[in-house]
């Protein structure tokens, strides 16, 4: 999984029917420093994640293992708000303090 | 399957339902010679691994497969402890 922070929502009126019904977030992805990165992703929403929301994403055929996702065109799908994380000890990122 | 060193913890309380039990942590792959290979990602525990330690991963679909619930968005799991590995005749540390 990756972590990203989500920055904007998708509205497509006309779509696979398929995911009808599905939130699409964007999420821009943050690596392990909590650096935003050029790297953008279309993901459905499994968590009621919100804007400015950090989140943890699966992609791939992972992203179809949910009731929401299952036998649809997802390839990515948010499954966790993230609360904080730290690395080597350090806290990096810390969800009520920002 | 590839092997990397765990480097960090992520906490989520709202996770999807099925893996809210289960450890995330950084991981940092690693390639022959224990050196850092491409841009780490987060897995879930499985083995009770903290930071520091050399571990194994695997990723894609077959990662939900290592959680106790099989049906989860899960696209990376960490599957085991490396006590040793061994490469080109030269061990391979974290």
């Amino acid at each position: 999984m990756l972590i990203g922070k989500v920055v904007g929502s998708v509205v497509a009126t006309r779509k696979d029917e398929k995911i009808e019904g599905r939130k699409l977030l964007v999420v821009q992805v943050h690596n392990q420093r909590n650096e935003p990165q050029e790297q953008y992703v279309v993901a459905v929403d499994a968590v009621q994640a919100g804007a400015g929301d950090m989140v943890l994403f699966a992609t791939g055929s992972s992203a179809r293992q949910t009731e929401l996702t299952e036998g649809r065109p997802v390839d990515a799908v948010i499954m966790a708000v993230v609360d904080s994380w730290d690395l080597g000890g350090a806290n990096v990122y810390e969800k009520w303090t920002r | 399957m590839y092997l990397a060193r765990v480097t960090g913890r992520v906490v989520a309380t709202h996770k999807y339902e099925g893996i809210e039990g289960v450890p995330l942590q950084w991981i940092q792959p690693l390639d022959e010679r224990g050196e850092d290979m491409g841009a780490q990602l987060v897995a879930c525990s499985v083995v009770g691994t903290g930071p520091g330690d050399l571990v194994h991963f695997v990723d894609g679909r077959e990662a939900a497969l290592a959680c106790p619930e099989t049906f989860v968005p899960v696209d990376a799991a960490i599957i085991g402890f490396v006590e040793q590995a061994v490469a080109n005749g030269a061990r391979i540390r974290s």
